[in-house]
């Protein structure tokens, strides 16, 4: 029988992640989709802190940490390094992946210069950001990819207060306008449209990013087995909605039958229980309204 | 002796952290009721599901935190959950 | 074969990275430096160099991109100036943390504000507890010199530390001179390739490079950092001795640099290209009748404690030159570290030339007289207006 995915394990079990942790399987995933000829590069975050606790790593791939803000640069230069390998013959024939695995606020806010500059310059690399909606490793402070009325450490809701009063960042578009060749969006509740899409990124010459939402049992406030469910419910509520754009092509490559209602997803986690049926009907149109911009009746 | 740079150069050597011990719940995995789908494998947070000699998904209890998102995802109810006895 | 070019220091820096073979530079421009990567990048235009150039978007994202390079293996190389340096400051902790051996030029400029583009030493001096290694050159023969030494110290594996070679900006860096430039294969075979040991990112051995420095390793890793900076002083002379072997020039013994010591009771201290103004001086004074000696720091870090101490015994009145100033302590950072060394002298320290301000012969002949007549230890602001 074949097997529907790769077994090898490129992330070592024994890291320090939470139960149920959504980045977790974010790189599971990713790295069976890239495969060994990969070199991934961390910014300060959970990932990096829960996996390399000296003298133990997790990983089993040639990895790389250095600050918050300058993961796209660090890529740059390891990418950069690779072609002057080859000409000394080192790799001959073989197309080494350069793989940034950056959280939201080390792409969308500290690490957004950096990330521009290696989008524009055109580096071979397959940006992945992980995107958990806040700096969970410091104890969940609003990013700028926190989405709305959604309660965090330094936007909690309270009596003047709905939580986060700015939508979330889009960042796949943002990357999208640096006119790369691919730009896409994922959730790891699908993990072969995921997967798919991080093959496809490291086969592509040139800048990809693929935007991850990833869910965060500690953040969010939920049971760590709902990890998935959530995920499902955030691309089945059209919160998430999934797509790519390929050479400037955009395709929605998941379409849900029919969307659900989104006080679905809303009403599983603790950072949005300070909102009434109101509140929730505001976030619904701002839903709905990005769902048809993008074709997502 | 630390290594110069604090590099690491034994890949994936956090297998020596049993993170077994986290567990409150115990999820049991039933092979009669397994279709073999992969959905618990994939969605392991601790790639802590693998494949036996026989082809039968097992949980490394070494590694398992108890989450219990294969219990959650799976199709068949082929994984139960028990309370762990401390 | 070699040849005499009359060139900037920031041209004789760009001629000394492409002789060294660097294989990815990472650079953003800045004033005074930006000759110097305007020259790299017109080299690799030509097609007379071949180094992958990354343009980058900012200092802190050409040190990073330098240290994702360094680290994959490769020869790197970066310039920047004041701002700049400043915006690195975090990612020069990283580069030596990781042990990796960038080399970089440093074209000395003040800090803003108000902003400044002139010559001081503030912005380097700010960056010494870095573990970067700091290399004072003072004229642009020795800046072409330094970068291909800088190479060969940072990459020994007794150190395997960043090497920041730090040259005065205008005074160096837009003047020109006439300058030696080595024989292009004698250099390549001198400094061979990087292929270092510790540290490389490849798919066929998997490391982790910048883990989380947990509290049982972290204070391990500050000493090894230090030791090696410690070591680099026995590579710098060697480095240097070996150079003359090679190209017949050589710089004191590599960390520091005598000039008419012997028998002189009045000796002036100081780094970079004031140390040339101050020769002048010495020899005029000469003349008079007048004995004074010069050492000159060229390493600010490794310190070169052993070899003040030793230089400086017969001396009586010993006065320090900075260029930069540590508000609060009323000192600059050489005259503070002078004084620690040589306890029990009598240290002046001269506060000069800050943000471009020059530094006459009048001045120095002011400093000497000052300093021979002063009685105790005593800070002195030199050239201010009135």
């Amino acid at each position: 029988m074949g097997k529907r995915f790769p077994r090898e394990e490129l992330l070592a079990p024994g890291h320090r992640g939470c139960a149920g942790c959504g980045a977790s399987i974010l790189v599971r995933m990713a790295l069976k989709a890239a495969g060994r000829d990969v070199i991934v590069v961390n910014s300060t975050g959970c990932l990096e802190v829960f996996t390399t606790p000296y003298p133990e790593t997790a990983w089993r791939v040639p990895w790389i940490h250095t600050a918050f803000e300058c993961g796209g640069a660090v890529a740059s230069g390891i990418e950069r390094a690779i072609k002057a390998l080859k000409k000394r013959g080192k790799f001959k024939d073989r197309k080494i992946t350069v793989m940034p695995i950056i959280g939201d606020g080390g792409t969308a806010d500290i690490g957004f210069q950096a990330l521009s500059g290696a989008l524009e310059r055109g580096h071979d690399i397959v940006y992945i950001m992980y995107d958990n909606e806040a700096y969970m490793n410091t104890g969940v402070q609003r990013s700028s990819a926190t989405p709305l009325f959604a309660s965090a450490t330094t936007a909690p809701a309270g009596k003047r207060s709905k939580g986060e009063d700015r939508p979330k960042k889009d960042m796949a578009m943002i990357a999208a306008a640096h006119g790369i060749p691919y730009v896409a969006t994922a959730c790891i509740s699908y993990p072969e449209d995921l997967m798919k899409k991080v093959k496809k990124a490291c086969e592509i010459e040139g800048p990809a990013f693929i935007h991850v939402l990833q869910p965060c049992t500690v953040g969010w406030g939920y049971n760590p087995e709902d990890t998935i469910k959530i995920g499902r419910l955030a691309v089945e509520t059209g919160f998430f909605p999934l797509y790519e754009i390929e050479h400037g092509e955009f395709r929605i490559t998941y379409r849900p039958a029919k969307r659900k209602p989104l006080k679905e997803y809303i009403r599983m986690q603790k950072r949005y229980r300070h909102l009434t049926d109101e509140d929730i009907e505001i976030l619904q149109k701002y839903v709905d309204e990005r769902c048809k911009l993008l074709g997502l009746e | 002796m630390v290594t110069i740079g604090a590099i690491i150069y034994e890949p994936g050597s956090t297998v020596r952290n049993k993170t077994g011990g986290w567990r409150t719940f115990r999820p049991i995995l039933n092979t009669e009721k397994c279709i073999k789908c992969e959905i618990c494998y994939i969605f392991c947070p601790e790639g802590a599901i693998y494949e036996d000699e026989e082809e039968n998904f097992r949980i490394n209890y070494d590694y398992c935190k108890g989450c219990l998102i294969c219990s959650k995802e799976c199709p068949t109810n082929a994984i139960t959950r028990v309370r762990e006895e401390k | 074969m070699e040849r005499v070019d009359v060139i900037t220091g920031t041209t004789a820096a760009a001629i000394g990275v492409k002789l060294s073979n660097v294989e990815v530079i990472a650079a953003y421009p800045i004033t005074p430096q930006s000759e110097c990567v305007e020259m790299l990048a017109k080299f690799i235009a030509d097609g007379e160099f071949d180094a992958e150039y990354i343009k980058v978007e900012s200092e802190h994202s050409a040190m990073a991109a330098c240290i994702g390079a360094s680290a994959t293996g490769v020869r790197t190389f970066t310039a920047t100036a004041a701002q700049g340096l400043a915006l690195m400051h975090e990612m020069l902790y990283i580069a030596s943390g990781m042990r990796l051996p960038i080399v970089m030029l440093n074209t000395n400029r003040a800090l803003s504000a108000p902003i400044n583009i002139w010559c001081d030493h503030q912005d380097s001096v700010t960056e010494r507890d870095t573990g970067w290694i700091q290399i004072y050159a003072q004229n642009n023969q020795e800046t072409l010199d330094s970068i291909i030494q800088a190479y060969k110290i940072a990459e020994d594996e007794d150190v395997l530390l960043p090497v920041m070679v730090c040259i005065d900006g205008f005074i160096l860096t837009h003047t020109v001179e006439p300058v030696y430039i080595p024989d292009e294969r004698k250099v390549r075979d001198y400094l061979g390739i990087y292929e270092p040991k510790h540290a490389y990112l490849d798919p066929d051995r998997p490391i982790t490079q910048g883990p989380v420095g947990v509290p049982e390793c972290y204070m391990e890793t500050r000493k090894q950092i230090n030791d090696a900076i410690e070591r680099a002083k026995e590579v710098i002379k060697r480095v240097n001795e070996e150079y003359y072997q090679l190209f017949n020039r050589r710089y004191g013994n590599g960390l520091v640099e005598g000039y008419n010591l012997e028998n002189a009771d009045t000796v002036l201290v100081a780094m970079g290209s004031v140390c040339e103004t101050i020769r002048y001086v010495i020899d005029r004074l000469k003349k008079k009748g007048k004995n004074i000696g010069l050492l000159r720091i060229r390493t600010f870090r490794p310190f070169p404690k052993e070899e003040i101490k030793e230089m400086l015994e017969g001396a009586e009145n010993i006065g320090v030159l900075d260029r930069n100033i540590s508000f609060g302590l009323n000192m600059g950072a050489l005259g503070t570290e002078i004084m620690a060394t040589l306890r029990d002298k009598k240290i002046c320290n001269y506060i000069v030339g800050l943000g471009g301000r020059d530094i006459t012969p009048r001045n120095i002949e002011e400093i000497v007289k000052h300093l021979e007549e002063s009685k105790d230890v005593e800070t002195k602001w030199i050239g201010l207006k009135e």
